[in-house]
């Protein structure tokens, strides 16, 4: 029977965590950086899954579902200040929100 | 085992790079549940069919559906499409594209280079992964709970429309 390697498990995490990161960098629309997050969150679990399924324990599932706890809280705060910003800049541009003049 | 994984990862990597170039965010949405499903059947040939019920239910379902209701509400127009087409031109990708493209290059070297096994082929079963959730990582449980209710009360906070407050006495006068 024919296994998986570790490494393309790892590698396959890798890609799309940098992809993730290379549309946080890139995006101006601050949805789409939220999205972004959610791949990186994701990508981060994966490796957390294929670490487990290497050493065949339940920890890397647990720390999966943590995770997953973790980015079902950001992203409703994250919505909600989205919300908050279009009702107050009437745009979804992130440079938009430059008041303090950072 | 083996071809599914490497067909769903490459699934998975395709679909993401869709979801970073697109300009409409619906259409974005819909290549990032592609995406999430074919992480779903990876998670399945790595022996977690748990945590692949766990994806499609949680990512795909309830948080995708939650950014969907959040574009909803704020009623973009079509004007949106060409305002994030301006945004995001190929001059923009380049700078920050290759700054990642070097560092992922380290990762792929340094995981290529080391001595690796591979991943055994047994699942670990919903069982096992509630026996450890209630067993040592229970004081994780508690946490995760109170980042809930943290997330609840901010998200209500923060999503809140603040109602105008008039005194009554001004009130008379606008009649």
């Amino acid at each position: 029977m024919n296994t998986i390697p570790v490494e393309a498990g790892l590698m396959l995490a890798g890609i799309l965590f940098v992809l993730g990161t290379i549309s946080v960098l890139v995006r101006r629309n601050i949805i789409f950086m939220l999205i972004s997050v959610e791949i990186m969150l994701n990508a981060a679990g994966l490796a957390f899954i294929v670490a487990g399924s290497r050493w065949v324990q339940p920890d890397g599932q647990v720390m999966f579902i943590f995770i997953l706890t973790m980015a079902a809280a950001e992203v409703s705060v994250g919505l909600a200040l989205i919300l908050q910003i279009y009702h107050q800049l009437k745009t979804l541009d992130s440079d938009a929100a430059n008041k303090m003049k950072g | 085992m083996q071809v599914t994984f490497y067909i769903a990862s490459t699934i998975a990597v395709l679909a993401t790079i869709m979801v970073i170039t697109r300009y409409n965010m619906i259409h974005a949405l819909l290549y990032l549940v592609v995406s999430f499903l074919a992480i779903a059947i990876v998670f399945f040939a790595l022996g977690a069919p748990f945590i692949a019920a766990l994806e499609i239910i949680v990512y795909a379902g309830a948080i995708v559906v939650l950014i969907i209701f959040a574009i909803m509400m704020l009623n973009l127009r079509a004007e949106s499409v060409e305002e994030e087409r301006q945004w995001l031109t190929k001059d923009v990708f380049i700078g920050p594209a290759i700054l990642c493209l070097v560092l992922l290059g380290e990762v792929v070297y340094i995981i290529a280079t080391s001595e690796t096994a591979d991943t055994a082929q047994r699942m670990v079963d919903a069982k096992a992964v509630g026996m450890s959730l209630y067993g040592p990582y229970v004081i994780g449980v508690e946490l995760s709970g109170i980042l809930l209710m943290a997330g609840i009360v901010g998200a209500y906070h923060l999503g809140r429309q603040k109602k105008k407050v008039i005194h009554r006495f001004l009130e008379k006068i606008e009649e």
